[in-house]
């Protein structure tokens, strides 16, 4: 690989600094004495913890999973903190009483804590480790009936709807590391929008990893009632350490009849440094029921982070007429490996998916996308599109694909195309015999070649996801 | 008077992968002229092109060329073009994604920056490029399609005479830019090159072919072979070259060499 492209790709990792912060730590380790701690911590109701008892007893049976194209060192589950939550000095009353060092912390990383500084109209809930520091705009979206708040706050104020629909989407038992989230998960995001009401903003969580050795195990669930729409967007970042750390989260999303979901990500983990020593494993599962007859979901992720990333946001459409979309972006560098990918599985009819997923992989990094398009019996004119590019920068790099496709419903129509191409020295050369500089150039190309997942992310994330990909000079991300 | 050279190749020697390509070249090209570059497959013509453009591929081993009595060979590529050094390129890659207006538009701030002049935005650019459109018979259409992706062999090359026309070069480099053009194309292309020719400009082309000559009728005809020019004519030589072929330019090369 051309120095140049080298240089380019390569961009130093710009949130890997560590806040000094007294933390309340449980002791490493994990049995039922330290999930009955992590759920006394909480004030948990015992139904709550009954779960999580159940999950790990579930989990104890279980085996690591290995059938993804990546590879790493076998996890010690009994090396990692299941809880660390930064020591709060006194009850917090209003947004300014977040302890000053997370407040610098945030703002550092471009997520203003105070509401008058936040971004107009998107609304943060902001996780720190395993807990939620706070969250904006909670009255203004209160007042139109939507409930936000962390998923602490959710179970203590509005526990009916959390135990109607916790699991339901992804059970305890679904996976390994879902069974392994749903007895441990300390925090996350919950979300409900009323009948009826679309939310007046986007909806955010900014997840921030700082406690070396602590894994983070999130929990987001998203309901939007009948007719009702929501636009929501995760961020993460975490400091550098030279050991690895685990995130496993789970996300539920139900969308009921006519409602609408739109999920993005733009998930920035540390990666790890060049030699890929350090980083994050990030092994998700998120999956979205569209219950509801017309009722739409929509995924939308930039995976440009983590030493390892396994995630297949899924759309399970239910509901006659539903809608399931797909977008991704995933860009590994160094020794980082992405398995990524989607399901959408077709139950009811004249079901339709939409899934487009663009891969970059460059130096000596592994970039696979794996997909399922199931279609069921009953599911009549169902219809799926499948678009998979894979982009090369160098000749030490991986791109793979691995669409699974199963029909069973001969009304069916599914379509798939994958292409691979390469950034080479004649692209450049090409631009460069017209005027225009190696970083332009590279920045051009891979623009144009996410152009179609970019415009399906809002507009100030769009930017920041072409920023993200640290393509561009240093002087001119803002 | 004679003018100023714009272009000043002195014993230009390069090799690629240490094999050496290019065996000492002398040129000079003066505003206002056009030059055709002929001689048979691999006989360095191409090489030649790319590397006064500054393709990576190459390694100067000797000699230099001066653009403006400048050294072309110690500027980056992108200084070159922005110098107002242009080579139409004889297979244009494609980039999937990219779109040509916006690849038109960058190429063409960047080098009017350069150049210390506006930058258009976009709906100034459209204006703009529509009238260089209308010159090479392009379809609008084709602005909004990705750079060379799908673009037959007679789309390519005009797309690079596109190029060449918005970017206004000093010295123009058009490596074989009739292949694979039908009759029709090639009139398009070659009356597109010559609406471009002014007093201040130079064109070099480099062909296999006379019939190209036929449209645009150079002041000098080079041949070469084996990577260097070996014979310096008007365009009367292009019209011998196609009766006679090339093995009698280098068979007098030899006896002069050898006297």
């Amino acid at each position: 690989m051309s120095t140049v492209l080298q240089s380019l790709v390569n961009q130093p990792y710009k949130h890997g600094f560590v806040t000094e912060i007294e933390a309340d730590v449980v002791p490493k380790g994990l049995n039922e004495d330290i999930i009955r701690l992590i759920s006394a911590k909480k004030h948990e109701p015992d139904w709550l913890l009954e779960y999580r008892l159940n999950a790990y007893r579930h989990w104890l049976t279980m085996q690591e999973p290995t059938w993804s194209n990546v590879r790493y060192p076998k996890i010690d589950f009994q090396d990692i903190i299941y809880f660390s939550a930064p020591k709060p000095k006194k009850k917090l009353t209003s947004m300014d009483e977040v302890d000053p060092e997370l407040r610098r912390t945030f703002e550092k990383l471009g997520v203003p804590l105070h509401e008058q500084k936040a971004l107009a109209g998107v609304a943060v809930d902001v996780i720190f480790d395993s807990v939620s520091v706070t969250t904006t705009y909670k009255q203004r979206l209160a007042e139109v009936g939507i409930v936000f708040c962390s998923f602490s706050e959710a179970v203590r104020d509005h526990p009916e709807l959390v135990r109607k629909y916790l699991g339901t989407v992804v059970p305890p038992g679904d996976n390994f590391y879902a069974a392994l989230n749903s007895a441990v998960f300390t925090d996350g995001s919950f979300c409900y929008i009323p009948k009826g009401v679309r939310c007046p903003m986007e909806l955010s969580t900014y997840f921030r990893i700082n406690t070396q050795d602590t894994g983070q195990f999130e929990r987001t669930l998203i309901v939007a009632e009948e007719g009702s729409y929501v636009s929501y967007l995760e961020g993460c970042t975490a400091p550098k350490f030279d050991t690895n750390q685990l995130h496993a989260a789970v996300v539920e999303l139900v969308a009921l009849d006519n409602a609408e979901i739109k999920y993005s990500t733009v998930q920035n983990w540390y990666a790890g440094d060049e030699n890929g020593v350090g980083g994050i494993y990030n092994f998700v599962t998120k999956r979205g029921l569209c219950k509801g007859v017309s009722s739409k979901i929509s995924w939308t992720q930039v995976e440009t982070g983590s030493a390892i990333t396994w995630k297949y946001p899924s759309c399970v459409l239910l509901g006659d007429n539903a809608v399931g979309e797909f977008y991704s972006v995933a860009l590994t560098n160094h020794h980082q490996q992405a398995d990524t990918g989607t399901k959408m599985v077709h139950i009811g009819r004249n079901t339709r998916s939409t899934i487009v997923s663009k891969g970059i992989s460059a130096g000596f990094s592994n970039n696979s996308y794996r997909g399922l398009v199931k279609i069921g019996a009953k599911a009549d004119n169902a219809r799926n599109y499948s678009q998979c590019d894979s982009m090369l920068i160098g000749d030490k790099c991986g791109a793979n694909t691995f669409p699974y496709v199963q029909v069973g419903n001969s009304s069916a129509t599914v379509e798939h195309e994958a292409t691979t191409s390469k950034i080479g020295e004649d692209q450049l050369f090409y631009f460069a015999q017209r005027g225009v500089g190696a970083e332009d150039a590279v920045s051009m190309i891979i623009n144009g070649f996410c152009r179609d997942v970019f415009t399906q992310l809002p507009m100030e994330f769009a930017v920041e996801a072409t920023k993200l990909l640290g393509l561009k000079l240093e002087g001119s991300v803002g | 008077m004679q003018r100023n050279a714009l272009l000043e190749v002195r014993g230009l020697t390069a090799a690629v992968a240490g094999v050496e390509i290019l065996k000492g070249i002398e040129l000079t090209v003066r505003a206002g002229e056009v030059h055709a570059i002929m001689g048979p497959n691999g006989s360095g013509k191409s090489t030649f092109a790319k590397v006064l453009a500054g393709h990576p591929a190459y390694e100067l081993t000797g000699g230099d060329a001066l653009f403006d009595g400048k050294s072309l060979l110690r500027m980056a590529p992108e200084e070159r073009a922005r110098a107002g050094f242009f080579l139409a390129f004889q297979y244009p890659v494609e980039m999937p994604g990219v779109t040509n207006s916006s690849f038109l538009r960058l190429a063409y701030n960047t080098v009017q920056g350069a150049r210390g002049r506006d930058e258009l935005d976009p709906l100034e650019f459209d204006d703009y490029v529509q009238d260089k459109l209308r010159l090479l018979q392009i379809d609008p259409a084709f602005l909004e399609r990705s750079v060379n992706e799908g673009f037959s062999g007679g789309e390519k090359k005009r797309n690079e005479i596109l190029q060449m026309a918005l970017l206004e070069p000093r010295l123009a480099i058009l490596d074989e830019a009739d292949s694979g053009l039908d009759i029709d194309a090639l009139r398009i292309v070659a009356n597109g090159v010559n609406r471009l020719r002014t007093p201040d400009n130079a064109v070099v082309l480099v062909t296999h072919y006379q019939r190209l000559l036929n449209y645009i009728t150079p002041d000098y005809v080079h041949v070469m072979d084996q990577g260097r020019i070996i014979k310096t004519g008007d365009s009367q030589l292009a019209l011998e070259l196609e009766r006679r072929g090339y093995d009698w330019v280098a068979d007098e090369y030899r006896a002069r060499q050898a006297a």
